[in-house]
């Protein structure tokens, strides 16, 4: 027995048996799903699902939840700094700071994680550059519509080189071909950087065949697998129909 | 290279250090920026000493406290309590901008970065006390323009204490802004804690004066930490250390941010989503 034992690597994440409950009512109840390195998990439900309070418990900024939950191997309740430093978050709601620039919101970010001053400064301009954005760059936030604050954003989110980023109806506002953009854009990344991506939507047309799928309902996880094996299992010619038969 | 992998390796210490700074580059900008944020901050104390304290002085007369060496005009008195007012009014308006920002969403960013929340939150207390000091200093110099003129050790040694008084009165936002979950909620807290503190406190009469008018009243002020604060200030500025009053000021400091780290832990309800 002289067999070479292929590296193990680890989920990007993993979530096992996850609830939540606010004030006195759950909200999210016995979660479980795993999302792999290079793997594009897309979290679907409707208004009220429950997608932004997983987001939510997930990063921390919600809880207590009971359950287990690892990052890229690392416990979030234990070494909730080594588990942040991996994750890139775009929220539903806008999180720039509309007085600063563009490029000094982005900077800001940068130093957050501890970046070195003139590192990050290289780093934000050849983002901003790859995300087309770099004559925004001076702009202050204010003074930009909402289709580049959110590209900003989605730059900012990856600006440390995250293992996962997670969406959170990150589209929310933006133009068909700028969702198409930044969907195509992170699936590139997914297949050349081997970045996870989890994205929370209510819209069906955003879950592209390759993805896998976790659909939510009410707290509930009703679905997960791929795609077709979930279209599948309901017996339904589309995933809009078969999405309408899980959730009505 | 391959995601996750540390692509600017720095020891913890220096990032802590860089998000501390841009922590309190971005609250001093930001509080440059607020340009009536920055005026009223200033001409509120100066109408106090120009105004109040003149009219004051003829009914007050001067007066002979330690560390004073000799009795001293009604306006010299009243520069401590001035000072601890700017480091009290700024702590409570910094936290304000903290419920902004939790309402607005840009706390989040800070929130999820890759540092214990108790240092984050402390980042943010450093930032607002650094904004009060570099205020207090310029209120200091305008005060020259009323022959408010301490010795120059005084200058020196009331930096600690200005230190102290900070970090106590912006835990003590940080405290509020626990309770306080609402934006408009606590422009009227500030009002229910602001005056309270202000007026049952050394800062305008000295607590023998208080004696003589109720004994209840001077044990309220007595025990205020405002008046702790006051006092520190006072002795500071003529070269003398008041260390009960500081030792106070700690304790209360680390009762205010202990609350603060336990209202902003992740296990309160803080940020608890109410969305899809």
């Amino acid at each position: 027995m002289n067999e070479k034992r292929a590296p193990r690597i680890n989920p990007a994440l993993l979530v096992e048996g996850l609830g939540h409950a606010y004030g006195g009512h759950p909200s999210l109840d016995d979660i479980g799903f795993v999302v792999q390195p290079g793997g594009f998990t897309a979290l679907l439900g409707l208004n009220g699902a429950g997608k932004t309070t997983l987001i939510s418990c997930l990063i921390r900024l919600a809880g207590p939840w009971r359950g287990r939950v690892r990052i890229c191997g690392v416990d979030p309740i234990v070494w909730p700094a080594r588990a942040m430093a991996k994750i890139g978050v775009v929220f539903q709601e806008p999180t720039l700071d509309l007085d600063m620039t563009m490029a000094q919101n982005l900077g800001h970010h940068a130093a957050l994680h501890g970046l070195s001053r003139a590192f990050a400064k290289a780093r934000v301009e050849a983002d901003l550059v790859s995300h087309g954005l770099a004559r925004y760059a001076d702009r202050k936030v204010r003074d930009l519509s909402f289709g580049i604050r959110r590209r900003a954003e989605v730059a900012r989110a990856l600006l440390h080189r995250p293992s996962l980023v997670m969406m959170d109806e990150a589209t929310a506002g933006l133009d068909v071909p700028s969702r198409r953009a930044l969907g195509n854009n992170l699936r590139r990344m997914c297949r050349h950087d081997g970045l996870a991506v989890l994205w929370a939507t209510h819209a069906v047309d955003e879950v592209h065949v390759s993805h896998r799928l976790v659909v939510l309902h009410e707290g509930r996880q009703l679905a997960t697998g791929k795609v077709g094996d979930v279209i599948k299992r309901t017996g339904r010619g589309s995933l809009r129909a078969a999405f309408s038969a899980l959730t009505s | 290279m391959a995601r996750g992998e540390p692509v600017n390796p720095s020891p913890e210490v220096a990032a802590r250090l860089r998000c501390m700074a841009a922590i309190v580059s971005r609250e001093v900008s930001r509080f440059i920026g607020q340009r009536a944020r920055l005026m009223a901050s200033i001409v509120r104390p100066l109408l106090w000493l120009a105004i109040f304290a003149a009219g004051f002085r003829a009914t007050v007369g001067l007066t002979n406290v330690p560390p004073y060496p000799a009795a001293v005009a009604y306006e010299v008195y009243i520069v401590p309590g001035l000072v601890a007012m700017i480091q009290l009014f700024n702590g409570l308006q910094s936290s304000l901008s903290l419920v902004y920002d939790r309402e607005m969403g840009t706390m989040k960013i800070l929130l999820i970065s890759p540092h214990p929340r108790w240092f984050l939150l402390a980042c943010k207390l450093v930032a607002g006390t650094v904004v009060s000091i570099l205020l207090v200093l310029v209120f200091l110099l305008a005060a020259r323009l009323w022959a408010i003129e301490p010795p120059p050790l005084g200058y020196l040694l009331v930096l600690p204490v200005l230190l102290v008084c900070g970090l106590t009165f912006g835990a003590l936002g940080l405290a509020l802004s626990v309770v306080v979950s609402r934006i408009e909620n606590f422009a009227g807290v500030m009002n229910f804690v602001i005056f309270p503190i202000f007026f049952a406190s050394s800062a305008l009469y000295p607590l023998a004066k208080i004696a003589e008018s109720s004994t209840a009243l001077h044990r309220i002020c007595a025990s205020n930490p405002f008046t702790h604060a006051v006092e520190a200030i006072r002795f500071a500025l003529y070269g003398r250390i008041d260390g009960e009053s500081l030792a106070v000021l700690l304790a209360f400091m680390a009762v205010f941010f202990a609350i603060a780290v336990w209202g902003y832990s992740p296990d309160r309800p803080l940020f608890n989503a109410r969305r899809g």
